[in-house]
């Protein structure tokens, strides 16, 4: 490590909330490690202590209770994978947590964690968005909920006050009628950031859509929701008229730039048939049912 | 003010103590100690050649820090076997030209051990999807997947023997 810092590790959360409430901006949380260090070591922050949550253990785990599934702030990507009820309740969240890095970043890397990275190519936070899921911030001054859409307001910036922390990510058990899924579009299936990544959620009554969720990553600078899109399809017949203008909304929404791993055009083009791939396939895992 | 501090680590069994600063990686302390069997490679989580078992698990040494693993089980490569009584991955590796330079091996080997302790009998996919994390550059994964079907084999067997 190049830049050097303080490291507090407190062993429960009114400890970390108490320290975290006293070092304010001057900390970061600091949990699988596998944003924050790559960070600091490539000088893009410089914080003068880490706050390790790694004894926080009443952190981690998923619970379902009262309709509403929830994930403790240190639940890891791996874990994700490993929970029947995840399986379950939010298979996109599955399928985006399969092609998450590598192994061993899904073994330390938390769902909080990514949510808290701001990366527009957070690869967690679009099946998440399509779930509406809350995020809980706790500070020594209490607990609050905020919709994981309205969470980040613009590249890595956000509305965690500095003396609060994530400490757990929920969302409302999903209808029986709703469908979806995850694409991440790149260059491998690991190890690689996302050129352009879908979830879509679809509840399908017939023909008919009562509610739609579309969400994309690495095509705006925050992880967003394409609401108009959304729109045209909610309450509408499913026609593939009504899913192609979808599609073009979702198009129009996203506002994606140039890098080094494809050009805005391309990614542009790749919204329009993701969005549409992934509302056909819920439409057919719909009729199988 | 110096920011060291004497912390004790659990490396293959044995403990060992050692004083570093907060923003020591456990990758730097353990090379530190001597432990040359973990590699250090691109150190931001992509390679996978610095792997460690910690608390059973795979981890990449290079994104935790010295002081958050103490009192943890640290495994590296040379905890697993040695020369004289080597791991059955160890022994597959070798028989079957699973290793070409060398350097991800110890990473590959660790990360192979971290699936089959949670899955004695994985499918090649499952062993692809298990070393996503561990990258080899003489291109040598054919060989690496069939190294790990192999060891799979021979620890079911010697677990079915006993």
């Amino acid at each position: 490590m190049y830049a050097e810092f303080d490291l507090t590790i407190p062993e429960n959360l009114p400890e970390a909330l108490k320290a975290l409430g006293v070092a304010g901006k001057r900390a970061v949380p600091l949990s699988g490690g596998t944003n924050v260090l790559v960070d600091i070591r490539s000088q893009r922050i410089a914080p003068d202590c880490l706050l390790d949550l790694g004894h926080v253990h009443q952190l981690r785990g998923i619970t379902v209770e009262q309709g509403r599934v929830t994930l403790g702030a240190r639940t890891t990507v791996g874990d994700l994978l490993a929970s029947a009820e995840v399986a379950r309740y939010a298979p996109a969240l599955v399928e985006a947590a399969r092609v998450f890095a590598g192994q061993m970043v899904r073994n330390a890397a938390t769902v909080a964690g990514n949510v808290a990275c701001g990366s527009p190519a957070a690869d967690l936070v679009p099946p998440l968005l399509a779930l509406d899921a809350e995020v809980t911030l706790s500070s020594v001054r209490g607990s609050r909920k905020l919709a994981l859409a309205d969470y980040h307001v613009g590249y890595k910036s956000d509305r965690r006050e500095a003396d609060e922390l994530i400490t757990a990510i929920s969302w409302p058990v999903p209808a029986a009628n709703a469908f979806g899924g995850f694409y991440k579009l790149a260059r491998r299936k690991g190890d690689a950031i996302t050129v352009t990544g879908v979830a879509v959620s679809i509840g399908i009554d017939g023909r008919r859509c009562d509610r739609a969720r579309i969400a994309l990553g690495s095509v705006a600078p925050i992880p967003m929701r394409a609401r108009k899109a959304e729109a045209l399809l909610e309450g509408a017949e499913m026609t593939p008229d009504r899913i192609a203008a979808a599609a073009a909304a979702a198009m129009e929404e996203c506002s994606p730039i140039d890098d080094v791993r494809a050009t805005g055009e391309y990614r542009r083009h790749m919204v329009g048939v993701l969005v549409a791939r992934l509302i056909n396939a819920a439409i057919q895992a719909a009729s199988k049912e | 003010m110096s920011r060291d501090k004497a912390i004790t680590l659990h490396v293959n069994g044995r403990p060992e103590t050692t004083v570093v600063p907060p923003h020591r990686t456990l990758l730097e302390a353990l090379r530190g100690l001597g432990h040359v069997d973990v590699k250090c490679g691109c150190e931001k989580g992509d390679c996978g050649a610095c792997a460690v078992l910690i608390d059973g698990k795979a981890a990449v040494s290079c994104l935790t820090l010295a002081h958050s693993a103490t009192g943890r089980e640290i495994t590296t490569l040379q905890g697993l076997g040695s020369t004289e009584s080597p791991h059955p991955l160890q022994q597959s590796f070798s028989d079957l030209g699973a290793a070409q330079c060398g350097f991800c091996t110890p990473g590959m080997i660790i990360a192979a051990e971290s699936l089959l302790r949670s899955d004695p009998d994985p499918t090649e996919e499952q062993i692809r999807h298990a070393l996503s994390g561990n990258l080899c550059r003489c291109t040598g994964y054919v060989k690496i997947f069939e190294a790990v079907q192999t060891a799979a084999a021979v620890m079911r067997n010697a677990g079915e023997a006993k």
